[in-house]
């Protein structure tokens, strides 16, 4: 129990502590607070895997007090470890540090320093209330938690209207996949009367209910999970999200916050496992999205916005993992995810800085020379994410392409497409940013500079384990034990594996290969030797392409716009009409009833003595009538 | 009621008659003082009408005051005033027929209060209770109080007309100037 | 003195009746006469149904106290000591304006 209160307690003591009194302390203080109190929990967590690897069963459970009682059942606030949560946990802290520590660096000359680092703590807090919650309750609390730390990092810097905008895109989207995660949240309640996930999972495991109860709860489950882990059609927040710092890209919107929609799945797979229609319904979403994203990003010429929609494909690789039962494979592939996302974006950030806040790849090049260290550690993110062979990429992906084949031959072809454009894209990136030309005549190429070591130390951590992260879960055809897999398979117990002959291993081996080989073939002949640079015109698919395939500008269509209509009218309505009728409107009402009401009193005798007469009459029938 | 209308007793029928057309007269006149007289003679009707209900001293008193000191007053104040039908004012035919409405509606109401009423038995009374000797023994013991505060009353009214007729020093006098 | 017991052959409500009728002939007298003098003189016409009014009840419940016809009495009192100083105060506005005429007194409109 002192484990978890270590571990959820030093973020948000992070969080108080700098939000208070960080303005007045120097910064070198305030960052390594921060980074500490993100980096010990790692090391406590660290520390559990032992207890953990022993004993199947065993878990740390830990009910701080009940929050509140409901049909007399308890909801309570309480954690546990086991290897599941253990395993996200260690993901958050540890890349988390990365990011804390590399952004003392980054965020040097802000103002707003002190408030950066406790955001992110306080991110860090809410991520880890959602990983080590142990029943929906908890989760939900993260969630929205999470949300709400996006919302205020995307929009950190305030004084730009467009990134409170993006911000604020992002709340909103997210909130509209909430709801479909707490209608799924009241049904569980409602129908199985408990929302611990242990509780959950027997109920579902030992009775049989209606298969459209289960899908219709997994189905909602999921919208929350495409809200958070931008999957189609709510996926448009996150390329808007780079408005946000480049840490912020790399924590929430690569590592981990996009990651609790898969999480969530991931702890509930006995329910999606029963759920056939469910999943089958999250593969095509995936798959569609991995596909759409990686078309985007191809075209895209802002270096952070390529690898926000290759943060989107590669979340929609997850998703076909999940939706092809492989769970366990999927959390493998969110952990190599979260090695080379937060790599690239790091790096990215180092580019960034280096050339003076200049983001379009267009006017970069040749940056091999200036920056070193950014550049090897960026080509090592590069090739893990593009799957070259024994890279952390390459088995995640391999394992993810391998159970889609084994469950269809149409979605491994979409999937192995897309693999293919994710290795264009990446290394269209990286051609051009790093070799050919310098272009950019704002910033002297003098002034290029390599980042300082407090942003390089993260960066060369991040590449070691991009590169040799892949060897926690080695396949089976090399070696039969120490995989993640089987470390995880007494907490998820479902693996949909249909076993695929040994040659047919081999030539979906061979063909990943093959996929990687082309996408590097290509782009080093296009951008590396015919030095193309990508230019403003496109013409046809390519244009379309580029332009996000006009999403964003169906949703203001279709739904935007015809709100803000409604809400003019209402205004319209509220303020013209009640306004002008009730309040403007009873003056000039008023006048006219007085200036009738001043001829009665003329002073004239035989006037009042006829109201008078009049009155009396009129009580006297008032009395006779009704009483 | 107009079937039994000349079931009634003869007395009661006449004095009503008398009554009522005076009352007409009264408010219909040009001439002031053919109002006043009217009205005299009606205060004769309804002191008959007195009679009958067995109020003698009643209609007694009715006669001397009302009809003897109260109508007298307001011919002298005719008298001074040399009001006659020349200088009466008239009103719109729109006042009259308003007034005639207001009238009937109160009629109409007080007369729709009764009919939803009921009324008592009838209690016969004493012969005599009309007479002065009762009455004044009723008022010297029951409502002796309100006897002494009329008369404080009247004094009130006394000196207040009496300070409201005096002339200012400086107003000139009505005799002087006539009819000016 | 023996007397005609008048309610042995009327009801209460001929009485009633034309104590109503002179009342609303008073009032349709105060609205439309404009002299002060027959105004108060169509005042006093009203105050007389009523008394007639009170004296018809207190026969017709048998009342041993004579209540109506004391009720009636101070009447009579109100009425005169009304009716003096009503003059008094005509007269008084007569020596100002050099008329009687009510529609003239409208000096307390807006």
């Amino acid at each position: 129990m002192s484990n978890l209160l270590i571990i959820l307690g030093f973020p948000l003591f992070g969080f108080i502590f700098n939000g208070l009194v960080g303005k007045y302390l120097p910064k070198s203080v305030v960052g390594s607070i921060a980074s500490l109190m993100v980096a010990i929990p790692f090391f406590v967590a660290f520390g559990m895997i032992g207890d953990l690897s022993n004993d199947a069963q065993y878990s740390v459970n830990w009910k701080a007090y009940t929050f509140l009682t409901l049909d007399n059942i308890p909801l309570s606030v309480s954690f546990t470890i086991d290897r599941l949560s253990v395993w996200m946990t260690l993901i958050i802290t540890g890349v988390g540090a990365l990011i804390h520590l590399y952004s003392t660096g980054y965020m040097k000359n802000d103002e707003g320093f002190y408030k950066f680092f406790s955001y992110l703590n306080f991110f860090i807090f809410n991520m880890l209330l959602l990983v080590l919650g142990s029943n929906f309750l908890m989760m939900f609390f993260g969630w929205e938690g999470v949300g709400l730390c996006s919302y205020l990092l995307i929009g950190f810097w305030y004084k730009n209207v467009e990134f409170g905008k993006a911000a604020r895109k992002a709340f909103v989207m997210n909130r509209i996949g909430d709801l479909g995660l707490l209608l799924g949240l009241y049904l569980i309640f409602s129908k199985f009367h408990t929302l611990e996930y242990s509780e959950f999972s027997n109920q579902i495991a030992a009775g049989n209910h209606s298969d459209n109860l289960l899908n219709a709860i997994s189905i909602l489950l999921f919208i929350g999970a495409m809200g958070k882990s931008a999957q189609i059609p709510l996926y448009t927040w996150l390329p808007d999200a780079m408005a946000g710092p480049t840490p912020v890209s790399a924590l929430i919107h690569a590592a981990t916050m996009v990651t609790a929609g898969i999480y969530l799945i991931i702890r509930n797979q006995i329910l999606f496992a029963l759920s056939p229609f469910a999943t089958e319904f999250i593969l095509w979403i995936g798959l569609a999205t991995a596909m759409l994203a990686a078309l985007i990003g191809l075209k895209q010429t802002d270096i952070k916005k390529v690898l926000a929609y290759s943060t989107v494909s590669q979340l929609g690789f997850m998703f076909v993992a999940l939706g092809v039962g492989a769970y366990s494979t999927a959390l493998f592939h969110l952990t190599t995810h979260a090695f080379f996302k937060a790599l690239l974006f790091l790096g990215a950030g180092s580019v960034i800085h280096g050339m003076h806040h200049e983001q379009d790849m267009r006017f970069m090049g040749g940056l091999k020379k200036k920056m070193p260290l950014t550049y090897w550690t960026f080509l090592a993110g590069t090739l893990a994410i593009s799957g070259f062979p024994f890279f952390s990429g390459f088995f995640s992906k391999d394992e993810i392409l391998a159970a889609t084949y084994s469950h269809g031959l149409i979605p491994y072809i979409l999937l192995l497409l897309s693999a293919l454009l994710t290795g264009i894209y990446m290394f269209r990136m990286f051609f051009v940013t790093f070799h050919g030309t310098y272009r950019n005549e704002k910033w002297d190429y003098s002034k290029v500079h390599e980042s300082p070591l407090v942003m390089t130390i993260p960066l060369m951590i991040l590449a070691v384990f991009s590169v040799f992260g892949g060897l926690i879960n080695l396949p089976k055809y090399i070696t039969e034990s120490g995989s993640l897999v089987e470390w995880l398979k007494p907490m998820l117990p479902i693996m949909e594996h249909h076993e695929i002959g040994h040659s047919e291993e081999i030539i979906l081996l061979g063909l990943a290969v093959l996929v990687f080989l082309t996408a590097l073939i290509y782009t080093r002949i296009v951008f590396l030797k015919r030095n193309r640079v990508p230019t403003d015109s496109e013409t046809g698919f390519f244009s379309v392409m580029r332009d996000k395939f006009y999403v964003d500008e169906a949703y203001n269509l279709v739904i935007v716009r015809p709100l803000e209509i409604l809400g003019d009218l209402l205004h319209l309505i509220g303020e013209g009409i009640f306004l002008k009728i009730f309040s403007f409107g009873i003056y000039p009402l008023l006048q006219v009833v007085s200036r009738l009401n001043k001829r009665i009193q003329n002073g004239n005798i035989e006037f009042y003595l006829l109201y008078m007469i009049i009155a009396v009459i009129v009580l006297l029938g008032v009395n006779l009538i009704f009483f | 009621m107009m079937n039994s209308l000349f079931s009634l007793p003869l007395p009661f029928l006449v004095l009503s008659f008398i009554t009522i057309l005076c009352a007409l007269y009264v408010v219909t006149s040009k001439n002031p003082v053919h109002s006043v007289l009217a009205l005299i003679l009606a205060f004769f009707s309804i002191s008959a009408h007195y009679v009958l209900l067995n109020a003698q001293f009643l209609a007694i008193v009715n006669l001397m005051v009302y009809a003897g000191a109260i109508m007298v007053l307001f011919l002298f104040v005719l008298m001074l005033l040399n009001l006659n039908k020349d200088s009466e004012p008239v009103k719109s035919k729109i006042w009259g027929i308003a007034a005639t409405i207001s009238a009937g509606m109160l009629l109409l109401v007080i007369t729709a209060a009764f009919q939803k009423s009921g009324v008592a038995i009838y209690k016969g009374s004493a012969d005599d209770i009309g007479l002065v000797k009762n009455l004044g023994r009723v008022l010297m013991t029951d409502y002796l109080v309100p006897f002494e505060l009329s008369g404080i009353l009247f004094v009130s009214a006394m000196v207040g007309a009496v300070l409201l007729g005096k002339r200012e020093s400086n107003s000139e006098s009505l005799l002087d100037k006539g009819n000016s | 003195m023996q007397l005609l017991n008048i309610f042995k052959s009327l009801d209460i409500s001929h009485y009633i009746y034309l104590s109503t009728v002179l009342f609303s002939i008073g009032m349709f007298g105060v609205l439309f006469r404009r002299n002060a003098i027959v105004l108060l003189m169509c005042i006093e016409l009203m105050l007389n149904a009523v008394n007639l009014l009170m004296v018809a009840f207190s026969e017709y419940m048998g009342d041993a106290q004579a209540n109506g016809q004391m009720f009636v009495f101070f009447i009579m009192v109100v009425a005169a000591a009304e009716a003096a100083v009503g003059l008094a105060i005509i007269v008084m506005v007569y020596r100002n304006t050099r008329k009687t005429d009510v529609s003239f007194l409208d000096s307390l409109k807006d």
